[in-house]
């Protein structure tokens, strides 16, 4: 999973906020300044979940900040 | 102390979103043309159901009122609830910076939660499983969450409340919010608006048991007339901005839609207790509330139940408090179906119009009578009248009675705007 992907799940999960640029590099960007808050993140696991068959434990989840540590999570729990 | 001392509660912002008209103007001109919003039932495939006739909101787009965020988190009734307070609050020409964030509450009544969104995650959890149901179903279901999402899209953090009492609840909304303002919230967003108009939503509408089985639009729903035989369920609302008369005229505000001048709620005996039903009680209470006398008001938007023992029952309670045909009576739910929690905030709006403009709507189709209900249906074309105070009645299943009164405010010379 790269980062473009994450986004596109971001968005079906959980739409966009007009006012913020979910468009530029995000990696670093914590999700509460993109607008989204714990319920959109496990929104995302869940749909995570469905397309990549990774299960992603709540108190990690709760634990990714950015989307970059969201995707370290997803993509070190593929390669375990 | 006193009245004075009390101030009034007006209406600063309100906005409609009706099956037979999204905004308040369109719907305003709609009702006095008499354009009727029901309907066959599109929003899924209805045959094989008793009934299939529904009060569709047909023209209007999520997507270009609400931003992306809140779409997959909200059920129609949401959204339609937003939108509407996003208007009212433009209305009230209310934004972030008008008052402080806590000086601003938000009251809506709801009847049937987020039946719609509710019956797409039940289906995936059938479906597929736990794993695919959305988080926002934890919120999107509930009663509350009208009352919620306005509240936080608007940053308006003073109280808050969420009420149930079927039809009779968006009355109990706008007489709770006047409360609020009194204690001192001075801005409060009020009303109703709902929506169940999917498979299992529809189910439920039709377990109720008074659900028109009529195939013919014109005729389905049919307040006082003889030919009665159940309602059409809609779906839509309106949500109101209530403030305290001072405070809106200390930003500017000095020509309001009208005041909420009376408000009171009665509940119905047990059944079998042998003692009269409490529609009538809730009238007086109202109008005595205002400080006003049956002869000064000009006008009631009746409840208009559509079934036959329920209108004798209403026009009874009428006539008792406004003597035989002593008072203009009006259904326009008839063009738009029953509203639920949106039903009475509608009738609110609709009557503060009627005062603005001189003129009572019209009962939809409703035309025959029976002599023996003594009331003056306003019937067929609208009925030009200088309006002073109008009452609007609403009952919910299980016994809920609600009753407010409207007039004209005050301007700071004392005149009725």
């Amino acid at each position: 999973m790269n980062i473009d992907d994450l986004r596109r799940v971001i968005v079906a999960a959980a739409g966009a906020d007009e006012t913020l640029r979910l468009a530029g590099d995000i990696t670093d960007t914590p999700f509460e300044e993109l607008g989204y808050d714990s319920l959109a993140l496990m929104e995302c696991a869940a749909l995570v979940e469905q397309e990549y068959g990774v299960s992603i434990p709540e108190d990690e989840l709760a634990e990714a900040r950015t989307p970059g540590a969201l995707l370290a999570l997803v993509n070190g729990s593929v390669a375990r | 102390m006193g009245v004075t001392a009390m101030g009034s509660t007006v209406v600063t912002g309100m906005a409609v979103v009706a099956p037979n008209g999204v905004g308040t103007e369109r719907y305003w001109k709609a009702v006095l043309a008499g354009e009727s919003g029901i309907g066959a039932l599109t929003r899924f495939d209805a045959t094989g159901y008793p009934s299939g006739l529904a009060g569709q909101v047909e023209d209007f787009d999520p997507a270009a009122h609400l931003p992306s965020r809140l779409l997959p988190q909200t059920d129609t009734s949401t959204r339609l609830a937003l939108a509407s307070a996003d208007w009212a609050l433009l209305d009230a020409r209310v934004d972030r910076s008008t008052l402080r964030d806590y000086d601003k509450g938000t009251v809506l009544a709801n009847a049937l939660g987020g039946f719609e969104f509710t019956h797409r995650e039940f289906r995936k959890l059938w479906a597929k499983g736990p794993g695919f149901v959305s988080v926002y179903e934890s919120f999107a279901w509930f009663y509350a969450v009208n009352t919620g999402q306005i509240s936080i899209r608007n940053e308006l953090r003073g109280p808050g409340a969420a009420l149930v009492g079927e039809q009779a609840g968006g009355l109990d909304a706008l007489g709770h919010a006047r409360r609020t303002v009194r204690a001192g919230t001075p801005l409060v967003v009020a009303g109703g608006v709902d929506s169940a108009l999917d498979p299992w939503g529809w189910a439920a509408q039709l377990a109720g048991g008074r659900v028109s089985t009529a195939t013919d639009p014109a005729l389905a729903y049919l307040p006082f007339d003889k030919r009665a035989a159940g309602h059409v369920p809609g779906e839509g609302g309106a949500i109101l901005v209530l403030e305290d008369q001072a405070s809106a005229l200390a930003r500017g505000i000095s020509r309001p839609h009208g005041e909420i001048a009376g408000y009171a709620a009665t509940f119905d005996p047990r059944p079998g207790s042998g003692r009269p039903p409490g529609l009538r009680r809730a009238a007086e209470l109202a109008i005595t509330d205002a400080g006003l006398t049956p002869a000064e008001v000009d006008v009631v938007f009746a409840d208009g139940a559509g079934v036959p023992e329920l209108d004798a029952a209403e026009a009874e309670a009428i006539r008792g408090v406004f003597g035989p045909g002593g008072v203009p009576v009006t259904v326009p739910k008839a063009l738009t179906g029953r509203l639920y929690s949106g039903g009475g905030p509608v009738d609110v709006v609709t009557a503060l119009l009627a005062i603005r403009d001189g003129v009572i709507p019209a009962s939809g189709a409703s035309a025959d009578v029976p002599s023996e209900y003594g009331i003056d249906l306003v019937r067929g074309e609208p009925r030009a009248a200088p309006l002073g105070a109008a009452l609007v009645l609403a009952r919910g299943r299980w016994g809920f009675n609600a009753a407010v009164v409207v007039r004209a405010a005050t301007t700071d010379k004392g005149d009725r705007t």
